[in-house]
């Protein structure tokens, strides 16, 4: 962990459930609530929201891994860069159905809340569309 | 002289009780390995959210119109304790010890002249407080994590203690739970939620990575505020259910140790009651061939 190569980051990503990656990177980009985020060595210190969307991890000029999250925090120093995600699946690992099944679902129930549920309502939509358009790449 | 038939009966009640506490630590055992792995999994997301809220804290800190969940009311006249025991028992000295860290920390509120409230997660807590804090508890939730505990759950406590502490129900929140260290020890840990505390006390044995050296400044996207509006509530959802996970694994762990030890003193009474029976009824059958040779040599 201490290994300061200067060519790469530390990036961790955490979900509530697990640690789901550890490992330096050589970049990685972070859709961030107001803007995707590139981090590489050497960035600024940041802590910023993360929208629903997909981590791209690159190596060598190249998309290595992608990676769904359905939302969360990020905090990036000049060597390390942790998002902390409510849920993350990998890209390959979506079902494309499931996941249009579940955007259906927090449609509905979108449509039904209650005014202390509509917020809450409307985060499960904006998670699952994320959901749907990270399956639509998978396919790519 | 005890009797023979009253002994058996006794020896095979043991029996059967010694089976029933050998499954139950066969079941706990089985539900402390699941346990411990979801909270060894979780600790990493906990530790680096309250990180990340710590750098927060730290630039936010000092500053007008801080977020009341992190800077607190201002007093700290009411104390809420929320503490965490199990829905059921049998599991030694897991429920009251969390009992006990209740009540003391009620009874020093209380001498220093402070209001207590109580908020209990389990019934087996709830069931005994209730008898000696009636009024202070001011609600409890049971029957979390019957399969397994889920975020939401955790996030069903959090909300309803934000909305407490938004309608000014108290000033200070406190979470106690049972921290799990092995499935011998657990350790009982009172943890500050509101206002938000840095825990850098908190002797935790995760793998620091290097420190950033110098506290950076950082950059905030949004701004600090709404990160803050974001965070705040999340982080306590989320150190609620790093709680709950650390009180299942616990209970699991206290409860197989106890079963364990009943199973091991079943034992015991068993092979002691075995060797009463034994010498009973070899004093029986000495005492009839006494009658009978006596009998023989009457004639």
């Amino acid at each position: 962990m201490t290994d300061t190569n200067v060519g790469t980051v530390e990036f961790e990503l955490v979900s509530p459930a697990k640690l789901l990656v550890s490992e330096p990177v050589e970049m990685v980009v972070v859709p961030g609530a107001e803007g995707d985020i590139g981090v590489l060595p050497g960035h600024s210190p940041l802590i910023a929201t993360v929208r629903p969307g997909v981590i791209d991890i690159h190596e060598g000029g190249k998309v290595r891994d992608r990676i769904f999250v359905g939302g969360g925090f990020a905090e990036v120093s000049s060597e390390r860069c942790t998002v902390l995600a409510e849920e993350a699946t990998p890209v390959d690992e979506i079902d494309r159905t499931i996941a249009e099944a579940r955007l259906i679902e927090a449609k509905e129930k979108a449509d039904v809340a209650d005014e202390t549920g509509v917020a809450e309502a409307a985060r499960q939509v904006a998670i699952a569309e994320g959901l749907v358009a990270a399956a639509g790449l998978a396919g790519d | 002289m005890p009797n023979l038939k009253d002994l058996k009966i006794r020896i095979d009640s043991v029996k059967s009780t010694q089976k029933i506490t050998s499954a139950m630590k066969m079941v706990a055992a089985a539900k402390l390995r699941r346990a411990q792995e979801s909270v060894e999994a979780a600790r990493p997301y906990a530790v680096r959210m309250e990180r990340m809220l710590g750098s927060l804290a730290q630039s936010v800190g000092g500053t007008e119109g801080a977020p009341k969940l992190l800077a607190g009311t201002g007093a700290e006249e009411t104390h809420l304790l929320v503490a965490f025991t199990a829905d059921r028992g049998l599991c030694g000295g897991f429920n009251s010890s969390i009992v006990r860290q209740v009540r003391t920390m009620i009874m020093n509120l209380k001498a220093t002249g402070k209001t207590a409230k109580v908020f209990c997660v389990g019934r087996k807590g709830h069931d005994v407080l209730k008898r000696e804090f009636s009024a202070e508890i001011i609600d409890n939730v049971a029957g979390l994590g019957r399969r397994g505990i889920e975020y939401h759950e955790a996030a069903g406590v959090a909300n309803t203690i934000t909305e407490l502490f938004e309608a000014g129900e108290f000033d200070v929140c406190t979470i106690v739970f049972n921290r799990f260290q092995s499935a011998m020890t657990q350790i009982v840990t009172p943890q500050q939620l509101i206002p938000f505390e840095s825990a850098n006390s908190g002797a935790e044995e995760e793998e620091t990575p290097a420190d950033d050296g110098p506290k950076a400044v950082y950059i905030f996207e949004p701004e600090e505020d709404e990160i803050l509006a974001d965070l705040l509530p999340r982080n306590l959802a989320v150190q609620i259910f790093q709680a709950l996970l650390e009180s299942s694994a616990s209970e699991h762990g206290a409860r197989m140790t106890a079963m364990d030890n009943a199973t091991r003193n079943a034992g015991e009474m068993i092979d002691g009651l075995t060797l009463t029976y034994n010498r009973t009824r070899q004093a029986f059958i000495t005492k009839e061939l006494i009658e009978i040779i006596s009998g023989a040599e009457a004639l």
